[in-house]
């Protein structure tokens, strides 16, 4: 680890092209072992959630999602399993009729005639290279699959939002007016950053239960609107906004919400936007406040109802990771596109 | 895209028309100089109701007893809850202890935080290190570590569930190099283990990016005075290096505690909620099983350990504050 700092500033910049060091081979070691840990697990999954339901638990499995070959042969009601057979030296495609102990019953697929008896020591099954697109189309109408996700959208797009409104009023307030008591409401909202979720779960629950909106999406959206991050993070921002703009507005008789919403909030974009993907990707991500208030499957949540798939469907993992793969595809697009971003705004803020 | 623009304005003139009548009654009602106690009304009647009522409740709630939500259908107990919690024959055992699974689970916790925020800081520093260096590609490899930071718990639970099965990825490997095929998740030591890889797998990222950001505040002509005395790299680390990014080490240490200690989804999904047996059952999840889980709805001791745990935060939080401060000045 020593050797790799010997790097920090100056070494590199008095590196000349070409000359590798040994610290460079164990960096990028470092880094492509790291990125093959990320990658693997995913891509794994991924490639699994393509696989044939009968090939998904295949041991030790295969790269590539494959299936078995089916065909119809005349004279057979059901479509037989095809099969490698040598015969008589020659390797041939042959479909299986029966098969009793270590004996089976092959015919030829194209030319059906009377069975031919051969040792299943020597026979292996044709596999084809096959996408199981069903793992992805059967959940959508079986699952409720199409319910979770319109759950998970609606709460994410409208906590999003009243997040948006409700934070960058009281960030208005707080940075655009003196007021009596200002500073300690300012100190009174951050430190309820100290109170996570975990800790005040069970009394919040019973407040969701008693306004009633037990077993309801606005119960999982409202108590995540007013974010003490999402306060800090547009106040600072809004300070660095001249108080001359207001006061020429007021000059103007603009009214109070006609200079937030005209003049501060177009103003506040850039800080709006960072709060909005994390507002998004809160959301979308949470799990353990919604599983606390939604009960029944009409309205949960992707996650949740993710969660529920694995504990009812445990060995349908086919299901499973296709679900899985389709919630994760919204987070990855939101995070190619706004990467650097996302990155920049927790450098700047510490936040996640 | 200047369409969608200019639908996106005709919304919010519409939003604005709809608010901007009743709000600019209540501004000739009140004057200007009441209006931030207006604008700041949601946000702390939402604070009220969702954070410091709770807190109330919370206190409240711990000294009774009962199943019944309404507190004044709740019988009061005094500390009989604290005390059921806290009554042990010997701290280390805790099948000596009155409430057996809280002391289990608070040794699962310890030992978790213990193990996840030692390996989290090593790999987020080496990683951070060597992100700082002007190695190629450096943004992507950035974003790699950085990506699963975002995904889901219940996401990154399963993914590493399915690459730990029996018929998994992992053990094909270990078949390759003649090793037998292991249940990792249904043995008490492999799970406990895999549960602080799959954290560390999911939130190095985070603490990487924020000892880059460290690391990248210190100022480059240190290193170029270390050059012409010649340090050599260990004494340029540990002179320059780790003492300049102490600071910021140390606001990563308090953070990596704080969260650490509230371990909940990811364990869940990838252990079955807890499993094997107890092996995983961390402090958050006997809080939801005693509250939520089941039948027990033992709000009372939920909500006294619940207590108990807010208080263990509580003093995180302030060091961790602290520190913060000392970093900015």
């Amino acid at each position: 680890m020593s050797a790799n700092v010997s790097a920090i500033g100056f070494f590199t910049r008095t590196r000349r092209a070409g000359r590798i060091d040994i610290t460079d081979i164990l960096s990028w070691l470092w880094l492509i072992g790291g990125t093959l840990a990320v990658l693997v697990p995913v891509l794994w999954a991924g490639m699994s959630s393509l696989k044939p339901e009968a090939e998904i638990t295949r041991f030790p499995p295969t790269l590539l999602p494959r299936a078995a070959v089916q065909v119809e042969v005349q004279g057979f009601d059901k479509p037989l399993s095809l099969w490698n057979v040598t015969v008589d030296g020659e390797v041939r495609e042959m479909a299986m009729v029966r098969r009793i102990g270590l004996k089976a019953q092959m015919v030829d697929p194209d030319n059906p005639g009377d069975p031919v008896s051969v040792d299943t020591r020597s026979i292996s099954p044709v596999q084809r290279l096959t996408v199981a697109t069903e793992n992805y189309t059967d959940p959508l109408t079986r699952f409720n699959f199409l319910t979770f996700l319109k759950n998970s959208v609606f709460v994410t797009f409208v906590a999003t939002l009243l997040t948006l409104i409700v934070n960058a009023l009281a960030a208005f307030a707080l940075s655009k007016y003196r007021f009596r008591g200002d500073k300690a409401i300012f100190v009174l909202i951050i430190s309820t950053l100290m109170i996570p979720l975990t800790v005040v779960m069970v009394p919040a629950y019973l407040v969701i239960v008693g306004v009633g909106l037990v077993d309801n999406l606005w119960g999982v959206i409202i108590p995540t609107v007013a974010s003490p991050t999402g306060v800090f993070l547009l106040r600072q921002y809004m300070l660095t906004i001249p108080d001359e703009l207001i006061e020429a507005a007021r000059v103007d008789a603009a009214s109070e919400f006609r200079i937030f919403w005209r003049i501060v909030l177009p103003l506040t974009a850039p800080a709006l936007a960072v709060l909005a993907i994390f507002s998004v990707l809160w959301r979308w991500n949470d799990f353990l406040w919604p599983l606390i208030v939604l009960s029944s499957r009409e309205n949960f949540t992707l996650q949740v109802g993710l969660n529920a798939f694995q504990g009812e469907f445990s060995v349908q993992w086919h299901y499973i990771l296709a679900m899985t793969f389709l919630s994760l595809i919204p987070v990855t697009l939101v995070f190619l596109f706004l990467q650097r971003y996302i990155t920049t705004g927790i450098a700047g803020t510490g936040m996640k | 895209m200047a369409r969608a623009a200019g639908l996106a304005d005709r919304g919010l003139d519409l939003v604005m028309a709809l608010f901007e009548a009743p709000i600019n009654a209540v501004e000739r009602v009140t004057g200007k100089a009441r209006m931030p106690y207006l604008f700041l009304a949601p946000n702390l009647v939402l604070f009220g109701i969702f954070t410091f009522l709770p807190i109330a409740i919370a206190i409240g709630y711990a000294f009774t007893g009962g199943a019944d939500l309404l507190i004044s259908n709740r019988p009061f107990v005094g500390l009989d809850n604290f005390r059921k919690l806290l009554t042990c024959d010997s701290y280390l055992v805790p099948g000596s202890c009155e409430e057996s699974l809280f002391w289990t689970a608070i040794w699962n916790t310890l030992w978790f935080v213990g193990f996840n925020v030692a390996a989290t800081l090593l790999v987020a520093l080496v990683t951070a290190l060597i992100l700082n260096r002007a190695i190629a590609a450096r943004g992507f490899f950035r974003a790699m570590f950085f990506y699963p930071v975002l995904l889901s718990p219940v996401v990154i639970g399963l993914i590493w569930k399915w690459f730990l099965d029996r018929n998994g990825l992992l053990n094909a490997f270990l078949q390759m190099l003649g090793v037998p095929p292991e249940i990792f998740l249904l043995d008490v030591g492999w799970s406990r283990f895999f549960v602080v890889v799959v954290s560390v797998w999911f939130h190095m990222g985070f603490y990487t990016l924020i000892l880059l950001a460290g690391l990248q505040a210190i100022p480059k002509d240190l290193y170029e005075a270390a050059a012409i005395d010649a340090a050599t790299p260990s004494r340029t680390l540990f002179r320059i290096t780790l003492p300049l990014l102490g600071p910021n080490l140390l606001v990563v240490l308090i953070l990596l505690m704080i969260r650490s200690v509230q371990i909940f989804d990811e364990a869940w999904v990838l252990t079955n909620g807890g499993g094997p047996g107890t092996a995983n059952t961390f402090i958050v999840q006997y809080i939801y099983q005693m509250a939520f889980a089941g039948d027990l709805r033992l709000y009372g001791l939920a909500s006294a350990a619940s207590v108990l745990m807010g208080l263990v935060l509580l003093v995180l939080t302030l060091v961790q504050l602290r520190l913060g401060k000392k970093v900015e000045s």
